[in-house]
């Protein structure tokens, strides 16, 4: 044990892994009360948000999409419905049903990572998927499937699987044939059946019974399971146009930290986004055969457990695939793939849901089609703060365990969130320190 | 290099997604995994050791001193070091603070800007340590990293194109879009690799895996202005994900020089 003279043990976990970019943790215990946990992002800061100044508004999906290499598409899409509300751009049925599409395409993607290769290694008791092909090779092979299906619908519409290249502001640059999107439909019809197996399977795992008092957040539409539009609501009763992010919802810099932390404005409280919150208020609005499998599972709403996150990562898969067959089966290209715009100075903003949670982005454009200011606050840098208040509650049950068992429980709590720390510096290393 | 080779993946400032080519190799990762030790990928798995390596791959840019020490240390670990992608390459997107400096940045993204401590340039790997391979892209091409990895595991010396995207436009049987449809395209002087995706999508490249081998840049820029584009603007488009590769740099300097002169001149 990490003790010093006055009885402080400090547990440090120096990098984090199986989550995407790069952080640490550190704990300080003093007889035996947690002075402090710290969820250390020491990714280098890129500032994204200064070098848009002046770019010409085209380039913004293909620019932020560079923040995050796991969920690009999500930079795109609320990048460009942002600045499409800023130009007054209405885009056709036809465009949105694709942009669903390609959306669908990259939480299969993200999810099927997460969940087979990421996550499930801990559940399992292996340093990763790659040490868990030699004992359970069907896990890691349907894990492969699954997500070579999403990247592959990627790189059909987007052109390629990261950073794609057909996204823009209007619509798309090239809308594929028909006959492109239903060769898909029979791969999508097999991925569907293996994503509900999934399922069925990741909810027979041992989970940790652990609770927390969330303030859940998501993006809620009436009609349909939220991506690309709808209201931003909180299981405590908020429930505003995407335009008001910034009066709920404020963004603080801490020292240890190259992200920014974002809380409640109202009560300065943390709150949390992703695949529990979206089920928790939208279980409803599920495909058919998520919902059907969700209760055949007996899952919980609310569901407050964040080790569960893994069920409803893979229950949104399952909803991911049931709903791209839908847009696959009905598709007709849109005519034009790209609606026209004009210029104007004016500002707008979007909120879309990440795989990871709610993507915020706001953009000021001037009459000659340039970003003169640009705001993006990442669902990791959101969650950051819940994931400390996590850390801080989970801690007692653990802290009698030596220090490399302390900080690899805490890095099970944290990879729970499936935490992207490229994006939320535009994060993560344990450290546990004990006195 | 032993039966096993030891196979290290580091990320300096970058988006993961080059690293998370190696993962997206859906139906090859199994059999790549069973010839090589994956001894150092943090984010495929916890299992983390210390080097020698025989093959590391370096994703993103050396932005702070910190990173400036760590791959040094990378360098000296690593038998045969392999830089994946444009911010490895050439110093990535966020390069872009290398023309107004880090302060300014900064102070546009975060309030508390003495909590940031960062360097003024972002710069390629290249510029610090020595490299013994270069892949291209923003992000890489899967199967060009593919390549790179039989190859070395063939016991040869990898060898990835450096024409230009135009000859991919004729391969895969793209019309032109600058001469059919006028659209501004990049294609003459950007490396393939990527199979010319944007023109056969209706759009010009936008140069994302950097300046070709001799590309012929001024000859370029005098067609896009011929065709009213503006000197300012196409400045703007050489400055994106390889600004800092020294081609684009070069010329993208000259033009904005020459903005900057004519906008002196009452």
């Amino acid at each position: 044990m990490n003790q010093d003279d006055s009885g402080t043990r400090k547990i440090r976990v120096a990098a984090m892994t199986r989550v995407e970019g790069e952080g640490g943790l550190d704990v300080r215990v003093t007889d035996g009360r947690i002075e402090h946990v710290r969820l250390q992002i020491f990714e280098p800061p890129r500032f994204f948000e200064a070098f848009l100044r002046g770019r010409p508004l085209e380039e913004v999906p293909d620019i932020t999409a560079r923040i995050c290499g796991i969920c690009p598409v999500a930079y795109q899409m609320s990048s460009v419905h942002a600045l499409e509300a800023a130009l007054g751009v209405e885009i056709s049925p036809e465009i949105r049903r694709l942009r669903r599409l390609l959306y669908c395409g990259e939480w299969i993607e993200s999810h099927a990572l997460h969940v087979h290769m990421l996550n499930l290694p801990d559940f399992l008791g292996y340093p990763g998927a790659l040490e868990m092909a030699r004992d359970f090779p069907e896990h890691v092979e349907r894990a492969l499937r699954l997500k070579k299906l999403g990247n592959d619908m990627l790189e059909c519409l987007g052109g390629r699987a990261i950073h794609p290249i057909n996204v823009a502001v209007g619509g798309f640059y090239r809308a594929p044939r028909r006959s492109e999107l239903s060769e898909f439909i029979p791969g999508f019809i097999a991925g569907l059946q293996l994503a509900e197996e999934a399922t069925r399977f990741v909810a027979t795992l041992d989970f940790p019974d652990f609770h927390q008092a969330y303030e859940t957040v998501a993006l809620v539409h009436p009609d349909e399971y939220a991506m690309c539009e709808g209201r931003i609501e909180s299981s405590d009763g908020l429930s505003i146009a995407s335009d008001d992010f910034g009066t709920h919802f404020v963004e603080r810099q801490v020292e240890h930290s190259t992200a920014m932390q974002a809380v409640r404005r109202e009560t300065g409280e943390p709150y949390l986004l992703g695949p529990l919150a979206r089920i928790n208020h939208s279980r409803d609005r599920l495909s058919p055969a998520a919902k059907r499998l969700a209760d055949e599972i007996g899952w919980e709403t609310p569901c407050l457990n964040p080790f569960r996150a893994i069920v409803a990562r893979s229950l949104e898969l399952v909803h991911a695939f049931e709903e791209a067959l839908d847009i696959l089966k009905n598709y007709t290209p849109p005519q034009p793939p790209r609606i026209a715009y004009g210029y104007r100075a004016a500002a707008g903003s979007s909120a879309t849901e990440a795989p990871r949670g709610l993507l915020y982005h706001r953009y000021q454009v001037d009459e000659s089609g340039k970003v003169t200011q640009a705001e993006i606050v990442p669902p990791t840098s959101q969650n950051q703060t819940q994931i400390e208040r996590d850390l801080r509650d989970y801690l007692p049950r653990v802290i009698t365990l030596p220090d490399p068992e302390v900080a690899e429980a805490c890095e099970k709590l944290v990879r729970c969130y499936d935490p992207c720390i490229s994006c939320s510096t535009h994060f993560l290393k344990v450290r546990v320190g004990r006195s | 290099m032993s039966a096993q080779p030891r196979l290290a993946v580091f990320k300096f400032a970058s988006c993961d997604g080059c690293q998370l080519s190696l993962l997206s190799l859906e139906d090859e990762l199994l059999q790549l995994a069973a010839r090589v030790d994956v001894v150092h990928f943090l984010e495929a798995t916890s299992r983390i050791e210390p080097g020698p390596y025989d093959v590391a791959l370096v994703e993103g840019s050396i932005t702070t001193a910190d990173d400036e020490q760590r791959i040094q240390q990378v360098r000296r670990d690593s038998k045969f070091l392999v830089t994946l992608g444009a911010c490895a390459t050439a110093g990535g997107i966020q390069a872009l603070k290398n023309w107004s400096g880090s302060e300014a940045f900064v102070n546009a993204v975060y309030a508390r800007p003495d909590y940031i401590r960062t360097l003024e340039t972002s710069t390629a790997i290249a510029d610090h340590v020595a490299v013994d391979f270069e892949l291209r892209g923003c992000p890489i091409n899967k199967y060009q990293l593919l390549e790179v990895l039989q190859s070395l595991l063939a016991g040869r010396r990898p060898r990835t194109p450096t024409h230009c995207v135009c000859v991919e436009c004729k391969r895969r049987g793209t019309v032109c879009v600058t001469v059919a449809q006028g659209i501004a395209c990049l294609g003459p002087v950007t490396q393939a690799g990527c199979g010319a995706l944007c023109p056969a999508y209706d759009r010009g490249c936008y140069g994302c895996y950097g300046p070709s081998e001799q590309p012929n840049l001024v000859p370029l820029t005098d067609h896009l202005r011929a065709g009213g584009m503006k000197a300012e603007a196409i400045a703007t488009a050489l400055r994106s994900f390889n600004a800092y590769a020294p081609a684009f740099r070069q010329e993208s300097d000259r033009l904005a020089a020459e903005v900057a002169e004519r906008e002196s001149t009452p």
